[in-house]
């Protein structure tokens, strides 16, 4: 029987193969990923021919990779709270509260740019936390629990600051918004390392596959032994990092912290998961699919400002885009 | 001489890679029961699908009472008068049953104004015509699961459905509920309704059925009148080969060494339950649905939180506050519920196998691929997993083999203890005698296993020791070889006979 020679089903390409060779190819051009780099791709080129070498050249392609680059480690952050099937309203606030912490630190307090920077920083962590705990240990849902933070930290970066914007910042701290490593803009430098960092935690970790695994189903994680209030409290405490981070290059890169600062930015940090592949439902998702979406986003803007269409138009667009990009990743599923 | 009711000829249907059904022929008379049976995966529930209107069929040709029929949404299937109740009942459980009755084609008044006495009055009238003696108004949330598949009964009826269809009804159904759908099923039975029953209980499909149809791979392998046949002729149509015994024999690793003791463990359900658990053995956990035996598998790998009561593992005390307390004492545990506790349906094979043991193939909780995928090959091949490849994901197997996922995530950990609930629930004849076939060995190199089972002839088939469980207590102890159906039900009816006094006198 069956038992006696396990040989039987096995061997050659049905196992060891899967993975390889044309299974990668297969994958990645199956992938929701490979669809989001092929409708940018596809603006690109389309922009080119409208806009002339205006879209092209060197200046306007870093300033636009720059713009969005703010959006993009956010998105990051914000990504692994949904691939946990949560959501993080607050990163907009707790942007612009991290951003208002580092430049009271440096201003008021005179810790200088270390200070700032660990000030800002701790702010957006502790925020980050508080959600997760109000997640994991009072159970709310995370729309609820992050909608009130949202307007906690919006509230006390008014209050502590006055509503005055912080302006006297170092210039140390100045740097990770207007400097340049080896000609390219210090916040793209900060992506692509954070990008590269939280992708490796993702892919090869076990956090990652916790990660993954809480989303993909909490009940069978939690039965296998996975800490799902932890992972939780990680994701959660991680979007305010990153949200914190960029608030605070946003800060430096204007060379003032404000507390009205990233108002709805939370939404397009969201958008951007949500075009670039993420399921709302939890399980899925990377973190190549949230930069690529930021990155539509940026070119769009740019696009829509280089064909002088007025920026009232904006939101009408991105709205189209997101309902455009949604629908297309469905229809592909369904073709599955 | 009966009357066909419906005729379906040369049915064919094709998903992308499978060719599900293969021209496949099949008649229902008129007043009665067909049960449909055939391993997972054999087109049972496709056919019904195309039947019913979910699906459409590639080609083929139904007849329904002699006359050619296109049934192309379900919307049209029942209004020729076929109606299917799903395993997973589509009901809104906020909503009353006369609502839900109605669902979909509302009685209103001047077109657009809900007239909800006119639906209650005809809703009542069905209700009772199913044996259901409860106020139409109650909502649907607030019922037993076999009064919610009366409801649909009364729904098939309330649309004057000739053919209804059951996928396995039974299969969330306690034995008392299980004997009142018998009953509907009788009485439509008598008023001239064909009913289709699909259901792995071969017991049951003796119990009710008239002619039996036997499906596998797509293709129909024969229709035996039920009572010209017997349980091994059906096993040996639906596996296709002959299956000597289903239960392999036991290979004497049961020993007197203690690996679990279990002392007063209280819940909010259970009271007082102690047991113990020796290397080599299985122990099988009887008693009806709602006895509390998952719960106490839940409590001892600390799913659920007990409020009382001791657990010592090789004669250590252990406190388990979440699984993987459980874990690192050496406890696997197979929940009943595959789906909702047991896999990541959209996670891959592999990710699946190696959830339960990423810290033993880590360095620095950097996951080292290459063991990994070593690991889910190796379980692959050792319970003979059919998968594509250890990177497909779990949702697109049949149920045996997610099952066998399962266990081979446990068997990872390398347990000295592992929990069993429901270990073949839904999965074929095949897939099942696989598992226990593996049980037996697993036993042989020293582990111990506990097998919480609904399934009587399974519970008797596998167990070395039989504790009985009723309402939350441990009713008593029966050793495997001289147990019998009769010993374990009274051990239970004893119970509930007081129960029901107890009952009285409280009231």
């Amino acid at each position: 029987m069956k038992k006696e020679k396990p040989n039987t089903l096995p061997p050659e390409g049905a196992l060891g193969d899967v993975g390889k060779g044309g299974g990668v190819r297969k994958r990645i051009v199956g992938s929701s990923t490979f669809g989001v780099a092929i409708i940018l791709l596809a603006l690109c080129i389309i922009l080119t021919i409208t806009t002339g070498d205006k879209f092209l050249s060197s200046e306007n392609f870093l300033s636009v990779f720059r713009q969005f680059s703010f959006t993009a480690i956010m998105a990051i952050g914000v990504c692994l709270v949904i691939i946990t099937g949560g959501i993080d309203l607050s990163l907009g606030s707790v942007y612009a509260f991290s951003g208002v912490m580092s430049g009271i630190a440096m201003h008021w307090w005179n810790l200088g740019t270390a200070g700032g920077l660990a000030v800002g920083a701790l702010s957006g962590i502790c925020f980050g936390f508080a959600n997760g705990l109000f997640i994991t240990k009072l159970q709310l849902p995370p729309f609820i629990a992050t909608l009130g933070t949202m307007s906690i930290a919006r509230g006390v970066a008014h209050g502590i600051t006055g509503g005055y914007p912080i302006s006297k910042l170092e210039r140390g701290f100045k740097f990770i918004g207007q400097g340049y490593i080896a000609g390219i803009p210090a916040p793209i430098v900060l992506l692509v390392i954070l990008a590269v960092i939280t992708s490796f935690c993702l892919r090869k970790t076990i956090l990652g596959r916790h990660i993954y695994a809480v989303g993909g189903n909490e009940e069978a994680a939690r039965v296998s032994g996975v800490r799902v209030d932890r992972v939780k409290l990680f994701v959660y405490a991680f979007s305010g990092l990153m949200a914190s981070i960029a608030g605070m290059a946003t800060a430096a890169r204007l060379g003032v912290a404000q507390s009205t600062a990233g108002d709805g930015m939370e939404m397009d940090a969201i958008a951007a998961c949500i075009i670039g592949g993420a399921s709302v439902t939890g399980g899925v998702g990377n973190i190549l699919g949230p930069i690529l979406g930021a990155a539509i986003m940026g070119v769009l803007k740019n696009g829509l400002v280089l064909l002088s269409i007025s920026a009232y138009w904006q939101k009408a667009v991105m709205g189209a885009v997101i309902i455009i990009a949604v629908t297309a990743d469905c229809m592909r599923n369904r073709k599955k | 001489m009966q009357r066909e009711v419906l005729r379906m000829v040369g049915i064919n249907k094709s998903f992308p890679g499978v060719k599900a059904l293969n021209d496949i022929s099949l008649t229902v008379e008129e007043g009665e029961v067909l049960a449909l049976i055939g391993e997972n995966g054999a087109g049972k529930s496709t056919l019904m699908k195309i039947l019913s209107g979910v699906y459409t069929m590639d080609s083929g040709e139904i007849y329904v009472s002699g006359q050619p029929v296109h049934i192309d949404s379900p919307l049209s299937a029942t209004s020729i008068g076929i109606s299917i109740i799903y395993q997973e009942l589509n009901q809104m459980p906020n909503l009353s049953i006369a609502e839900n009755i109605f669902m979909g084609r509302e009685k209103a008044s001047f077109k657009f104004l809900s007239n909800k006495a006119a639906m209650e009055r005809e809703a009542e009238g069905l209700v009772k015509q199913v044996g259901l003696h409860v106020g139409v108004s109650t909502l649907i949330g607030s019922l037993s699961i076999a009064q919610r598949q009366m409801v649909e009964v009364a729904k098939a009826l309330s649309m004057n459905a000739k053919i209804i269809i059951m996928d396995e009804p039974t299969s969330s159904l306690t034995d008392r509920e299980n004997e009142i759908l018998m009953d509907i099923i009788r009485g439509l039975r008598e008023r001239g309704v064909s009913v289709v029953f699909i259901s792995h209980k071969l017991n049951e499909i003796f119990q009710i059925s008239d002619r039996i149809t036997v499906l596998r791979d797509g293709k129909n392998v024969g229709t035996v009148r039920t009572s010209e046949s017997d349980e091994q002729q059906l096993i040996e149509m639906m596996v296709g080969r002959s299956i000597a015994e289903i239960y392999p024999p036991p290979l004497g690793s049961k020993t007197e060494e203690t690996v679990l003791q279990v002392e007063n463990i209280c819940t909010s359900l259970l009271k007082n339950v102690s047991f113990s658990l020796q290397k080599g053995e299985i122990l099988g956990f009887s008693g009806l649905v709602g006895a509390g035996r998952t719960e106490l598998m839940n409590a001892i790998f600390g799913v659920d939180r007990m409020s009382g009561g001791a657990i010592m593992v090789e004669g250590q005390k252990i406190n388990v506050h979440c699984p993987n307390d459980a874990i690192d004492h050496g406890i696997g545990f197979v929940p009943e519920d595959r789906k909702l506790k047991g896999l990541i349906m959209g996670m891959t094979v592999r990710d699946n196998i190696t959830l339960a043991c990423l810290a033993m193939i880590s360095k620095k909780n950097v996951i080292n691929q290459k063991a990994e995928g070593g690991v889910a090959t190796e379980y692959v091949q050792k319970l003979n997993i059919k998968t594509p490849g250890i990177e497909q994901t779990v949702q697109n197997l049949s149920g045996g083999n997610q099952q066998k996922v399962v266990v081979s995530k446990w068997l990872t950990t390398r347990p000295k203890i592992l929990i069993l609930d429901e270990p073949t629930r839904g999965i074929d004849v095949g897939a099942k005698k696989e598992i226990y076939t593996l049980m037996r060995q697993l036993t042989a190199q020293g582990m111990s296993i506990i097998m919480v089972s609904s399934e009587l002839s399974e519970i008797l088939g596998m167990s070395d020791r039989i504790i009985v469980m009723h309402d939350g207590t441990v009713k008593g102890e029966l050793p495997g070889e001289s147990a019998t159906q009769q010993a374990i039900m009274q051990l239970i009816l004893k119970d509930s006979s007081q129960q029901v006094q107890q009952k009285g006198v409280e009231e």
